[in-house]
């Protein structure tokens, strides 16, 4: 089983991005996911930049893969996408128009395309998916389901650990929280390192606001799933990162490795943010 | 088989009655589930049995009305021999069309019945050419109906793109969301469009009556509170109130209703091919009256699309109707974003 750092989904200065992937090449993991997931206004690092961290993570001996925008509405965000498309890189198509793009060259299926059965998986595979990532609200029973015919060499993974993506919008959630609207956001989502945690009425932590994204407040850890992910047909895990301020992300990245080792007393850190964690998405936060 | 006029409008149908209601005050064409659970309103006694779908057929057909059958969920391994299976029924029935997302189920109708046209869903998330464009040239997609995330510039530039007919959403309830990328239905109650045709399902959800007003809980999880006489709508998980930032606000979006009719020249202009009602959920009743009002607002902007103003009726109709009796243009509007 491998370990995979997934698209870092929030927006963070530049310091923190090149300290957090100068960490990672060093660290147990074999696969890193680069690029912008959420919003095509961010841009804290020039495209030159994110090669050269490429280059070092490869360097390093990691697996490098370049996840692409999950909304993609505008000209502009198809020229950029079009731009990474045909550079010399592995895609993680977040949306169809990256498989039309990736034109038979492999990619891996984000976990924003909707594979729900093998069929879908199948035709995926023969247009040169070689990984799948399995939407969220797959659980690893049904991720075996749709596993039962795999087309071989296709890997598995699946997110497991970090704050949880469950939509987007056109709107931006956390420039409307600041009374602001998307083309007047000045980057307030900068302000939030690991989202802005939206809370009911009665104070239960609900979901995190992360510009036009909404994820779950609280944060998925399947580190006690690994038998049965594993049983599942999953190969590959994956981590999201979060800030040095919510959780020692390089202990979380050892507690799976040793988990994936077979050390049973493995354990993330407990980490700061509000709303507790949980092990994936259905239902988990009602009662 | 009936022609697709220029601009169609396509009405909801939950039911036999509301699809006469909308045959009978002037939609173009109806769209309809199976009672199976294999499309996007899979609401306790709402969609048509096998033997409606017939009779439903036979009553619009015979009034040169067309009608889709929506089979627009993601079936996992074990529905997906009745969803194939709903196909194949919608195809002997002699649907018009059938509306679809699962890639493999496109590919699955594509194979099998060649001759029946098929239209992307709203769940398939396609909101640019390119996406669009791969629906087209893989399954041979005739209709896409656009995701409620575009501004009205956007979907002017995706038509001039894409050799596909163009279908937008023009009444309804306002999903905030991509439609086919939203799981906060599945987070909270455990189902949500993508798994099981259903967000915030009125089974999960319980009101209560207290001193200081009403509660609304969606699987235990408070959505909203009401003063007395203060107006309470249904707890959709992106309408609720909630704390963000110290304050209580409609941190995703205020209960209203989407309406197109003051840019319907707009999007005549743009080269839509066909508005969407949405609302399978709804009454007879309310069909056949938002079918009426925009039956007459758009044969208003199609006679004069210059001097064209929002029939007074219309708009009151829709206002009445709309959720918190409000509506907005979402995303269709800048500013909304």
């Amino acid at each position: 089983m491998k370990l995979a750092v997934g698209p870092l989904l929030y927006f963070w200065p530049r310091p923190q991005v090149f300290a957090f992937y100068r960490a990672l090449a060093c660290q147990p993991v074999d696969c890193v996911y680069l690029g912008e997931v959420v919003c095509s206004k961010r841009r804290a690092l020039h495209w030159r930049e994110w090669a050269a961290i490429a280059r070092e993570l490869t360097a390093a001996g990691k697996e490098v893969i370049v996840s692409t925008l999950a909304l993609i509405e505008a000209e502009s965000q198809l020229a950029v996408l079009t731009r990474i498309a045909q550079g010399p890189v592995t895609l993680e198509a977040n949306d169809m128009a990256a498989v039309q793009l990736a034109d038979g060259r492999p990619f891996v299926i984000g976990p924003h395309l909707n594979v729900y059965n093998g069929r879908t998986l199948r035709l995926l595979a023969d247009l040169g998916a070689r990984r799948w990532v399995a939407p969220l609200e797959l659980d690893s029973a049904a991720v075996a389901g749709v596993l039962a015919d795999r087309p071989e060499p296709l890997e598995a993974e699946v997110f497991a650990y970090g704050r949880m993506p469950l939509a987007f919008s056109a709107r931006c959630f956390s420039a409307r929280a600041r009374r602001r609207n998307k083309d007047n956001c000045g980057f307030v989502c900068g302000e939030d390192q690991d989202g802005l945690t939206l809370f009911t009425r009665e104070r239960q932590p609900l979901f995190a606001l992360n510009g036009i994204q909404v994820q779950s407040a609280g944060v998925c850890n399947l580190l006690g799933s690994i038998t049965a992910l594993r049983a599942a047909g999953v190969q590959v895990l994956r981590l999201s990162p979060h800030s040095e301020a919510a959780v020692p992300f390089s202990q979380v990245i050892a507690a799976f490795a040793a988990a994936i080792r077979g050390d049973d007393a493995a354990q993330c850190p407990p980490h700061a943010l509000p709303g507790g964690e949980c092990c994936g998405l259905a239902g988990t936060a009602g009662r | 088989m009936p022609e697709a006029p220029a601009l169609e409008l396509v009405c909801p149908a939950g039911s036999l009655p509301a699809l006469r209601a909308a045959v009978d005050n002037g939609a173009d064409a109806v769209y309809l589930g199976l009672r199976d659970g294999l499309n996007a309103r899979n609401f306790p006694g709402l969609n048509f049995t096998l033997e409606d779908v017939h009779r439903g057929i036979e009553y619009a057909h015979g009034r040169g009305v067309r009608v889709f059958v929506a089979l627009n969920v993601y079936p996992q391994p074990s529905r997906w021999p009745a969803a194939t299976a709903a196909v194949d029924a919608a195809a002997a029935a002699g649907a018009d069309a059938v509306i679809l997302a699962d890639p493999g189920l496109l590919a699955y109708a594509a194979e099998r019945h060649p001759q029946l046209d098929r239209h992307l869903s709203v769940q398939a998330s396609a909101s640019n050419w390119r996406a669009l464009e791969f629906y087209r040239q893989r399954f041979g997609v005739r209709r896409a109906v656009l995701p409620r995330v575009l501004s009205l510039a956007q979907v002017r530039r995706i038509i001039e793109r894409v050799k596909l007919e163009i279908e937008v959403f023009g009444f309804g309830s306002l999903c905030i969301m991509v439609e086919g990328r939203c799981a906060l239905s599945a987070h909270v109650t455990g189902e949500s469009p993508n798994t099981h045709g259903v967000c915030s399902p009125a089974h999960a959800v319980r009101w209560q009556e207290l001193p200081q007003g009403r509660e609304v809980r969606l699987s235990g999880v408070l959505i909203d509170a009401f003063a007395p006489g203060e107006p309470a709508g249904y707890p959709t998980l992106c309408k609720g109130r909630f704390e963000v930032l110290g304050t209580r606000m409609h941190a995703l979006e205020e209960p209203t209703s989407l309406s197109v009719l003051e840019v319907l020249p707009q999007l005549l202009a743009a080269g839509v091919s066909a508005l969407k009602v949405e609302g399978r959920q709804r009454s007879p009743a309310y069909v056949a009256q938002v079918t009426r009002a925009l039956r007459l607002a758009l044969d208003s902007a199609r006679r004069d699309q210059a001097r064209y103003r929002a029939p007074s009726a219309s708009a009151a109709a829709l206002d009445r109707l709309a959720e918190g009796h409000t509506h907005t243009l979402g995303a269709y509007s800048r500013p909304w974003h």
